[in-house]
């Protein structure tokens, strides 16, 4: 890679009350490239995922040693404000979680919380223009007021992506985020997450092997807590370099 | 496949049998309450009138109404639900979402739930030694009302700290994922998604608070007053205080049709109480969305 | 863990592992009806052909199968990519064997111009370079598969001995020209043969290492890289 790369990981390991989950973790995500991450449960994949931006600091007993950069500043250095962090890297979770708000207020929220918007006017056009990066802004422009618990599972996934998108982060992370959905709601956040990686840089953990294929630019394959393996998810599908991450693609274990 | 057969075997037995015990132990429960309903209800209900709820008792209470003891006895509940709800309810609230031992959280718990199960007279010298002695406030409204809030203080947390415990993980990763801070989380989306929950909780604790007599009797409540409550600093008539004296120290024959009178107003009170509470549970499950 | 697409693979192998004694065969009855002026054998194989082609078209159909729902990856990706190539090129094989058969029955109308030694030895050298591609296909040997690679370069120079001793006797007497380039285009025939079996050798490699060894490039395909 001749870019410097936008995370820089280097000898990450990660503890819950001193139980290690990630262990010497090393890797370069590049900017405005899909990184998947997958490996069988419990492997440390969403460990990972999660001490990006921080969501483990609400487990007591979360410990971390060795570098996590963004742009090159450390994230767990004592000077980082977490709500700033968070910001900056947000986040999708497995299963659709959208506020008990209207849809409008969902999407306001980030916005709201960080002042982003000094008038109203300014909020509706960028609830609207992050409706309409998420492809969703057609589907319900004309029920902005409902709830978002009317929409389908699809649609709210897609919400919380322009929820997430709305603040302007700089990094998506993505926790299977399409783990609950039907195929065809699976296939319009794949084609999503694609179009967005000309924006963001995006950190996705998926079960589905076929999945990181299809969307990632590079993957990585944890076990017990270690990367096993890093490479473009070319060849990462076609020959891995490892044995043990042949057997598990191809779904002899795990 | 073997499905049809009607024979009744061994197992169908043993299930009708425990099905029938069951069956009994409530209706034992459901007849011994009717009873003590209609007991109560019957002996007092001769002394209601629109007069028994807004006059003054007199002829050395063996006559006219219970109005000082019903203004009381909301006014002690007024002060002990400021007291016990801001704190109870911040309390919870550091409890779910603040508090990063869980040590010091399991401490803490252990001591609420103690406290909740302490006998209420317990509490009565409690405010006696620390409101009424020590706090200097004397027997009076206030330190009725804060005994009484104390007595309440751990129901409060505890449902309080449930309500807070229905809201979804979810909901607070996503907040906390946008970059909102804790409080911001906590103010914008833990508590308006757990209101309904706290204030069934505070809702029931009142109800506890109006009929409790222990706390007070050496704080607050006195056994008789012609003067309404100008002050916080006033003693004040209430309720379950007002039966217990006229069952303990009253001879008129007519003091104890109004005990009895006065109990079906209480119980009238707590069941409006808690009828509330159930309106505004019923209320909050069918809004709620997830 | 053992899985139920383990078994539709083994399926697959078994086929084209069929599809190349078949092929094989194919070629040393040509050859054999070639040498020994057998027109009944030559007929013979001109008709077994149709068997060929019907397993080739069965394997592909095995093949997109397997690709369409399986969806497979890494190993069997390859693998089963390769079977689809390696199924191309034997069939390929058998073509050239009927063709082959078809010139033999030609050559009968003209006396003998030679006795044949060099392009049996030719046949006799793809036959070989087929039985090891399935040896080293079954026993996941890419070593073996780079050998079938070098013997094509033997087959190559055979060639070119074969189409110069014929020349030869072109030279010598017109009456030979007919025959001789009915001959010369037969040991073409089994030259292509032999570049056939060259690509099965390059997909086996491929299969078992991941590297693409075609066309002079010996690549890793691993950009970046951890």
């Amino acid at each position: 890679m001749s870019e410097e790369p936008k995370i820089t990981v280097r000898n990450f390991n990660a503890y819950y009350s001193g139980k290690m989950a990630l262990k010497d973790v090393n890797i370069d995500i590049p900017e405005n490239k899909i990184m998947a991450m997958i490996g069988p449960s419990g492997c440390g994949k969403s460990t990972f995922l999660r001490s990006l931006n921080r969501m483990n600091d609400l487990i007591e007993g979360f410990t971390v040693t060795g570098g996590m950069m963004i742009d090159g500043k450390n994230i767990y250095d004592k000077d980082v404000d977490v709500t700033k962090l968070r910001r900056n890297v947000g986040m999708v979770f497995q299963k659709p979680n959208p506020f008990p708000k209207t849809i409008f207020e969902n999407i306001a929220y980030g916005l709201k919380i960080n002042k982003l918007c000094k008038s109203r006017d300014e909020l509706s056009g960028k609830v609207e223009e992050s409706l309409k990066e998420a492809g969703l802004w057609e589907e319900v422009k004309d029920e902005l007021n409902k709830s978002a618990f009317a929409l389908s599972g699809g649609q709210q996934q897609r919400l919380c992506i322009a929820r997430a998108m709305v603040v302007r982060p700089e990094i998506i992370l993505m926790d299977e985020p399409t783990a609950s959905l039907d195929p065809i709601s699976t296939a319009k956040i794949e084609e999503l997450i694609q179009e967005l990686k000309k924006s963001y840089t995006i950190v996705i953990v998926t079960h589905n092997m076929q999945q990181a294929a299809r969307v990632a630019d590079r993957t990585a394959f944890f076990m017990l807590g270690e990367m096993v393996e890093y490479s473009d998810t070319s060849v990462m599908f076609t020959k891995p370099e490892k044995k043990i991450t042949e057997e598990y693609i191809t779904g002899r274990f795990g | 496949m073997e499905i049809t057969g009607n024979k009744k075997g061994k197992r169908e037995f043993q299930q009708s049998l425990g099905f029938v015990a069951l069956q009994m132990c409530l209706l034992a429960v459901i007849i011994s309450l009717g009873v003590l309903l209609v007991f109560i209800f019957v002996k007092g209900i001769g002394v209601i009138n629109p007069d028994f709820f807004i006059k003054f008792p007199e002829d050395g209470m063996s006559s006219g109404g219970i109005f000082p003891a019903i203004l009381g006895t909301l006014l002690l509940s007024l002060v002990a639900v400021f007291f016990a709800v801001p704190m109870g309810v911040l309390t919870a609230v550091w409890l779910v979402e603040y508090s990063t031992s869980y040590k010091m959280v399991r401490i803490l718990r252990i001591g609420i739930n103690s406290l909740a199960g302490v006998p209420s007279i317990v509490f009565g010298l409690f405010g006696l030694a620390f409101f009424v002695k020590f706090m200097g406030f004397g027997p009076s409204l206030l330190s009725g009302g804060l005994s009484l809030g104390v007595l309440i203080l751990p129901t409060v947390i505890r449902t309080s700290e449930e309500a807070l415990l229905t809201v979804p993980v979810s909901f607070k990763e996503a907040s906390l994922g946008l970059g909102a801070t804790r409080w911001e989380t906590v103010y914008r989306i833990i508590l308006p998604n757990s209101i309904s929950g706290i204030l069934t909780g505070i809702i029931l604790s009142v109800g506890r608070a109006a009929g409790e007599t222990a706390p007070i009797l050496m704080t607050g409540a006195t056994f008789f007053t012609m003067r309404l409550p100008n002050s916080l600093f006033s003693e004040v008539m209430a309720l379950p205080y007002h039966i217990y004296a006229l069952m303990t120290e009253g001879t008129h024959p007519n003091q104890l049709a109004i005990a009895y009178g006065t109990a079906v107003v209480l119980m009238m009170l707590v069941l409006v109480i808690n009828s509330i509470a159930i309106y505004i549970r019923i209320m909050a499950r069918r809004a709620r969305q997830w | 863990m053992e899985r139920h697409f383990d078994e539709e693979l083994k399926a697959l192998k078994k086929n084209i592992l069929n599809m190349a004694s078949m092929v094989d065969e194919l070629t040393g009855r040509a050859i054999k009806a070639l040498k020994e002026r057998d027109e009944a054998l030559a007929e013979e194989v001109e008709k077994a052909d149709e068997v060929v082609d019907l397993l080739e078209i069965e394997i592909d159909k095995q093949c997109l199968d397997l690709m369409a729902r399986r969806q497979p990856l890494a190993i069997d990706l390859r693998f089963i990519t390769s079977v689809m190539k390696i199924n191309n090129d034997l069939e390929r094989i058998g073509d050239l064997a009927t063709t082959i058969a078809h010139k033999s029955r030609i050559l009968l109308k003209y006396p003998p111009l030679k006795p044949l030694i060099d392009i049996p030895r030719m046949a006799d050298m793809v036959r070989e370079m087929i039985k090891e591609s399935v040896n080293a296909l079954v026993e996941r040997d890419s070593v073996k598969a780079m050998k079938i690679i070098e013997m094509d370069n033997e087959v190559d120079s055979l060639y070119v001995q074969v189409f110069r001793e014929i020349l030869t006797y072109m030279m010598e007497n017109n009456e030979n020209i007919k025959s001789g380039i009915e001959l010369i285009l037969i040991a073409k025939y089994i030259e292509r043969m032999a570049d056939h079996v060259t690509n099965i050798a390059e997909d086996i490699v491929y299969m078992i290492e991941g590297k693409t060894i075609k066309h002079g490039f010996e690549t890793i395909d691993r950009a970046g890289g951890a």
